[in-house]
């Protein structure tokens, strides 16, 4: 535990303020303990995916970072400002949020779902024009689906439509949560390509996010960096090549493996301008 | 609470009939059956030819209804019987002559309710054990102790009240040691076509049935004299003695000259020739020469078909269906104004939730009449206590569904809306409640249609509605008059519910 957290504390000395922090971040569920002491720092446009088998505590630990889970120790900050004490509506509307099934909300149309971070920021400008442009670059006609119902979607377009929604107002860190779980093999290569590109199009607004997977090609594909999380606790946070080359525990190894990651899903990564590249 | 609903009693009252101001009418009110009927019909109308403005509100419920009525002051009047004073209401084993329970129950009430007994009317109304004349030919039933030494080959069908009175059932077979070998409750309206078409051996009626007549059944003689006497008499109010005797007056007119014959006469014409009472009431009047003026030539409906009698009924029953129509919106409006932000506390509360609602639930368990009784001392007659019984009532399925549909909102969509910066307040007003919309609605309608049913209650502290030709049909055992209430109120189902799915529609999330 101490090495790994002298490992990415490491990497920050050599960059600039990290965007977000956690540091031995504990938080139990009743008997089951979720995250046992986790400490891990995402840099300022940086894209680090969590990566683990299921119960390893990604998810807990990713909505730590909006508020949605409260640790039962350790501190989180955000920008410098400490989770705990901030006011956590006022920071969730600045943090974009994609979950696994998209959430759009059933009885509002598409651009009404779009709209919702904007309104609830009572945004200045131009709504329709921000709600437009998010739908476009999500690359959905806005003239199609603005009036549609979710219902009326494929699963593909529901997603891009969250991402539409957690990107209208610009925000600089977004937090994602299995946003392609969910999808066939072929929307999933689709979104994981819009996406990178969108990052990589973003990247002068300096983009920083957090992407849930427990698909390690996934992970390799779009993140700068990746953390393996094993039973709540962090395993490695490292670049994709460091963490093929010099895997830091068995376990890393072992799961590299089962996935059949190997080099050649470095040379299919999608991300080359990420902060840590 | 109880002003708010005096405000609403009162434009509900106004909406119906516009009163005029004081002095306040005589209210006379009866229990529900066909001779109560009668008697209250003939006090209302001798006391309106004696220049006393009067209320009518026939068919309450039960003895323990009238009576609580009564006690709080509700109403003014109405008929009851000595026996059951004496038995029911003060709870004393039965006594000598006529005349000495007459004495007892005239010297108790002032002190102990403070209710008044008039001079009896002049007949007796005990109760009957009737059978039919085959039956006590072919097995010579003559008297009730032949019957006790038959009873165990026979099948009773008794009404609910005469199997559980101390004069009724449980003295009946303390003193004949008789022991029937089958008791089934029946309603008075069924027991008598039960008892014709041999479905039952035995039922209780009234020595003054008209229908023991009509099918010529054979009354048994009470040969140990094991019922006690039932001298009708006006059961009065002793704010009516002390403050009207112009009414008391009137009142008093009628003592003393209806025998026995002259009652059952007047059942007989109301339960067998269907003649409506109001004219059987003042025929009588007139034939006593209490009344003046001539029998006016009714082209009435007494032998019309069920489509003529609506059509002769059709105000009345318009003025009826528009009252039910009112106790039903308006006891439906408070159970949602209360109901639903019940079930939305009772969402947020980690604990205990279920606890109350299954609470709620038990309210629905609650026999009609008990909680009417219960309520009369509280809050009166008429249309206060059977909203409130029937917002009671409706709770539940709002209350369970409002819980239930706001639990249960689409997880994800309200994650998300959270997760997205929305407030508790925001999620709720925007997503869980537009979500949970069509489970609240489906609450609403099932309050509604079980409302528009359980309204039919209002009838038993006159607040009207369509229970009452239903209370009454039943009482007469009339069908037409029965169903002149009940098509309505199933219609007034299906419109209801019909309107909720078209409120529904509106409502549903996505639409």
């Amino acid at each position: 535990m101490e090495k790994q957290a002298q490992r990415s504390g490491a990497v920050s000395q050599s960059l600039p303020v990290p965007a977000l922090s956690a540091t031995g971040v504990v938080k139990r569920f009743d008997s089951t303990v979720a995250l046992d002491g986790v400490s891990v720092d995402v840099l300022e446009g940086e894209c680090v995916a969590l990566v683990g088998e299921s119960g390893s505590g990604k998810t807990t630990l990713l909505r730590c970072f909006n508020a949605l889970v409260q640790p039962d120790a350790g501190r989180v900050l955000v920008d410098g400002m400490d989770v705990s004490t901030a006011d956590v509506i006022e920071l969730r509307r600045h943090v974009g949020y994609v979950p696994q099934d998209g959430g759009l909300l059933p009885h509002w149309r598409v651009g009404r779902n779009v709209e919702l971070v904007l309104r609830l920021q009572r945004a200045n400008g131009d709504l329709a024009t921000r709600r437009d442009d998010a739908l476009t670059i999500v690359g959905l006609d806005p003239g199609t689906f603005r009036d549609r119902w979710p219902r009326e979607l494929s699963g593909g377009q529901r997603q891009r439509v969250a991402i539409a929604r957690a990107l209208a107002a610009h925000p600089r860190l977004v937090l994602l949560d299995e946003p392609f779980g969910a999808l066939d093999a072929i929307s999933r290569a689709d979104l994981q390509e819009s996406f990178a590109a969108l990052r990589t199009a973003r990247a002068a607004g300096r983009m920083t996010c957090v992407l849930v997977t427990h698909d390690l090609h996934e992970a390799f594909l779009l993140a700068d960096r990746v953390a393996v999380l094993r039973r709540g606790r962090l395993e490695q946070v490292d670049t994709p090549a460091i963490l093929l080359t010099r895997p830091a525990t068995s376990y890393v190894n072992e799961l590299l493996a089962r996935a059949r990651v190997s080099a050649a899903d470095l040379d299919r990564r999608l991300v080359r301008h990420g902060a840590a590249t | 609470m109880r002003a708010r609903f005096a405000v609403l009693t009162a434009l509900l009252a106004g909406t119906v009939s516009a009163r005029a101001p004081a002095p306040a009418p005589v209210v006379v009110a009866s229990k529900p059956f066909g001779e109560s009927y009668i008697l209250a019909e003939m006090f209302a109308q001798l006391l309106e030819a004696r220049g006393v403005r009067v209320d009518r509100r026939p068919g309450f419920g039960a003895t323990e209804l009238a009576f609580r009525a009564l006690r709080s002051g509700a109403i003014d009047v109405y008929p009851e019987y000595t026996g059951t004073g004496l038995l029911v209401l003060l709870g004393e084993p039965p006594r000598g002559s006529a005349g000495d329970v007459y004495a007892r129950v005239a010297e108790q009430f002032p002190r102990r309710f403070g209710t008044r007994w008039l001079p009896p009317l002049g007949f007796e109304n005990t109760y009957a054990i009737a059978i039919r004349k085959g039956t006590a030919d072919s097995l010579r039933l003559h008297t009730l102790s032949d019957l006790a030494r038959a009873a165990p080959g026979l099948r009773a069908g008794l009404t609910p009240d005469f199997i559980g009175r101390a004069d009724g059932l449980p003295g009946l077979s303390r003193a004949y040691g008789m022991r029937f070998r089958d008791v089934r409750a029946l309603l008075p309206a069924v027991k008598y076509r039960a008892l014709d078409a041999g479905d039952i051996d035995v039922v209780d009626g009234y020595a003054t049935d008209g229908l023991i007549e009509r099918y010529d059944f054979r009354v048994l003689v009470d040969d140990r004299r094991f019922f006690p006497p039932y001298e009708a008499a006006a059961l009065i109010t002793g704010r009516l003695a002390t403050e009207n005797p112009a009414a008391v007056a009137a009142l008093t007119e009628l003592s003393g000259r209806i025998d026995v014959a002259r009652m059952r006469r007047l059942n007989r014409r109301v339960e067998v020739e269907r003649v409506p009472i109001p004219q059987v009431a003042s025929e009588a009047l007139r034939e006593l020469s209490l009344i003046g003026g001539t029998a006016t030539a009714r082209t009435e409906s007494s032998r019309a078909g069920f489509f003529g009698y609506l059509r002769a009924t059709r105000a009345t029953l318009l003025s009826l269906t528009l009252r039910h129509l009112l106790l039903v919106s308006a006891s439906l409006a408070f159970a949602v104004l209360i109901g639903l932000p019940l079930g939305l506390v009772l969402e947020r509360r980690t604990g205990g939730a279920e606890s109350v609602i299954r609470g709620v639930g038990v309210i629905q368990t609650l026999p009609g009449i008990a909680l009417l009784a219960f309520m009369i001392p509280l809050f009166g007659i008429g249309v206060l206590p059977a909203l409130l019984a029937l917002v009671l009532y409706s709770l539940y399925p709002i209350v369970r569904n409002t819980f239930t549909g706001v639990r249960d909102a689409d997880p994800s969509a309200v994650d998300a809306a959270r997760a997205l910066g929305m407030t508790d307040a925001q999620i709720l007003r925007q997503v869980r409640l537009p979500l949970a919309a069509p489970v609240i609605m489906a609450g609403i309608r099932t309050a509604a249609v079980i409302d528009v049913g359980t309204a039919t209650l209002a009838a038993f502290i006159g607040a009207g509605g369509l229970g009452e030709p239903i209370v009454s049909g039943l009482a007469l055992s009339d069908t037409r008059m029965i169903l002149s209430g009940a098509i309505p109120a199933a219609l007034l189902a299906l419109a209801v519910d019909t309107t909720l799915a078209g409120v529904e529609r509106f409502v549903r999330p996505g639409r």
